[in-house]
């Protein structure tokens, strides 16, 4: 039985554990990715440590994550409890906010650059030629996080209407309408009725919203590159950029290792969840 | 009365203000690709007085993208291919085997579900290049097969599941081999997860950024994305040519999803809902 399940387990640790293995290894050695590695003890950690760019790196990746635990999940929560309320055309309006998740993070990037946030062809230029002082936002180191969040909230926040109103279609109709019948509003509605229902699956998401904070790559390193003057920069983008642009392999994977280590809180819990829920269902 | 009419009001309204925020990027980049720059920069948001197709004709031209979709759609047929046929035999002994090397593994999979590509993409890179793999197309397709089957075999496991026990032991009262009850009992009845997944790796293939990016760095041989990823500066230019670029990389993946939205909303969901 275990030859079913070996082609799958054999790629999966040639890929992603030997690999991932040497990345915990490499960050106590000191190599430039040709030589031969030296053994460098903490030297990597300490260099990594006292880079001030770490820590702006680490703090932005805990503002990413407060972000994506309220924002999100607060617009997802309202819009599927507004799409409760409304019985028509669900499907439509499902679809159009689930559309911003299927398009490439490269097209989505550079469709907001050019489209909403440059001051010459997009949203903001326009304002500014409409009596709003706004500058690009892109441009400014204590702006450009949030910008970028921004889009990456556009792409994100629709899915998850998507999965609560999913979750929340599971609630019984009796108990909705039984609050109904008692008078009990919009608000009263979601805060006793939906949110209690579907508890479970705003648990998990929190959870993976906290380990996709912290490895959170793709949309910075398209829009800003972790820049400007290091405004945007998260752990990844750091790690990214050492290895193949400073060709310190060593600070990396350091770099790498911490940001694991923040991911793997999240995912123990998030383990110790799914089995327990496996386990529930065998 | 009045105040749930209000309520269903509010509702209304909000829905109205979400979907036009959805759509209001994707207008814009749809209705700019006709335009030509200059015409952009003095109003974004006006329509088109004359529709500019040419930006079409060049971007397929200049920038070459049919030889770089053809590539990504070679790295997302073959990843499609490869996490099917390995994803499947394994999801069907986790749904199956109860022994605890099974749960181990089902454990294993899991945690790598969320091991970001961060803590490996440094060495496999280092190990590829020595290995003359970097460049390679095929490499590609085996690094996606790694990241999305974890993904797969656990939408795969809920089919088996659902597949009555009682059909397999039927077959083995005929003296089925383990082989020949996945072969011709189970693997049938999974054909509609195996669309299912087909779509999703598909997708994350279609639209992957960090390994398309890294592993593929001569210009003969990118994908769609690193073309576009590419030719397309934070200061670029040729808004028109590049937002007719954006479109044609993103229509066949709109065009699939407005054709099978349901197959992608349940897929990309799954694991997600909890009950």
């Amino acid at each position: 039985m275990w030859l079913f399940a070996l082609p799958a387990l054999l790629i999966n640790v040639c890929i992603i554990l030997i690999p991932g293995l040497l990345t915990l290894m490499a960050a106590f050695f000191v190599w430039d990715g040709v030589g031969t590695p030296a053994w460098a003890g903490l030297a990597n950690f300490h260099s990594l440590f006292d880079d001030p760019v770490f820590w702006t790196a680490l703090t932005n990746n805990f503002i990413w994550t407060a972000i994506f635990l309220i924002v999100p999940m607060c617009l997802a929560l309202v819009m599927a409890a507004a799409l409760m309320m409304v019985p028509s055309s669900r499907i439509v309006v499902q679809c159009i906010i689930f559309l911003p998740r299927i398009l490439a993070a490269a097209v989505t990037g550079r469709v907001f650059q050019g489209m909403i946030f440059s001051p010459v062809t997009g949203l903001v230029g326009w304002l500014n030629g409409h009596g709003l002082s706004i500058s690009d936002p892109l441009a400014d180191p204590d702006r450009s996080l949030y910008a970028v969040a921004a889009v990456d909230i556009w792409h994100w926040w629709g899915f998850l209407a998507v999965v609560y109103f999913a979750a929340m279609r599971q609630i019984s109709v009796d108990q909705i309408e039984a609050a109904r019948l008692d008078g009990a509003g919009f608000f009263a509605l979601l805060r006793y009725v939906l949110l209690p229902g579907i508890r479970p699956t705003l648990v998990l998401m929190m959870i993976l919203t906290v380990i996709w904070s912290f490895q959170v790559f793709e949309f910075i390193y398209i829009v800003t590159q972790g820049g400007p003057a290091n405004g945007s920069e998260v752990l990844a983008t750091l790690a990214y950029r050492n290895a193949f642009f400073a060709g310190d392999i060593g600070k990396a994977t350091a770099a790498a290792c911490v940001m694991s280590l923040f991911g793997l809180c999240a995912t123990s819990v998030y383990l110790w969840l799914q089995t327990r829920d496996s386990a529930s269902a065998a | 009365m009045t105040e749930s009419r209000l309520n269903r009001t509010l509702c209304l309204i909000l829905i109205g203000v979400a979907s036009f925020a959805s759509l209001l990027p994707i207008v814009l980049a749809v209705m700019n690709a006709l335009k030509t720059t200059v015409e952009i920069s003095t109003n974004p948001l006006a329509p088109p007085r004359q529709l500019h197709w040419e930006n079409f004709t060049s971007a397929w031209n200049n920038a070459a993208l049919g030889p770089s979709l053809l590539h990504t759609a070679e790295v997302a047929a073959l990843t499609i291919v490869m996490v099917c046929a390995t994803a499947a035999p394994c999801a069907y002994v986790l749904a199956r085997q109860r022994g605890r090397g099974f749960r181990l593994l089902t454990f294993y999979f899991m945690a790598s579900i969320t091991i970001p590509v961060q803590l490996y993409l440094y060495p496999l890179y280092f190990i590829f290049a020595k290995l003359g793999l970097v460049n390679s197309i095929p490499a590609v397709a085996l690094i996606y097969t790694a990241m999305f089957s974890p993904f797969s075999i656990f939408l795969l496991r809920t089919y088996v599941v659902s597949i009555p026990y009682a059909l397999e032991e039927a077959s083995e009262v005929d003296g089925a081999t383990a082989w020949q009850k996945f072969y011709y009992v189970v693997l049938p009845m999974m054909r509609p997860g195996l669309l299912t997944v087909a779509i999703i790796v598909g997708l994350n293939a279609w639209n992957e950024f960090v390994i398309a990016v890294t592993f593929l760095q001569n210009d003969s041989n990118v994908t769609a994305i690193v073309k576009f990823y590419n030719l397309t500066g934070q200061y670029s230019t040729d808004w028109g040519e590049m937002l007719a670029a954006a479109v044609i990389i993103v229509l066949p993946v709109v065009l699939a999803f407005v054709l099978l939205q349901r197959r992608f909303i349940d897929g990309m969901t799954a694991g997600a809902v909890k009950s």
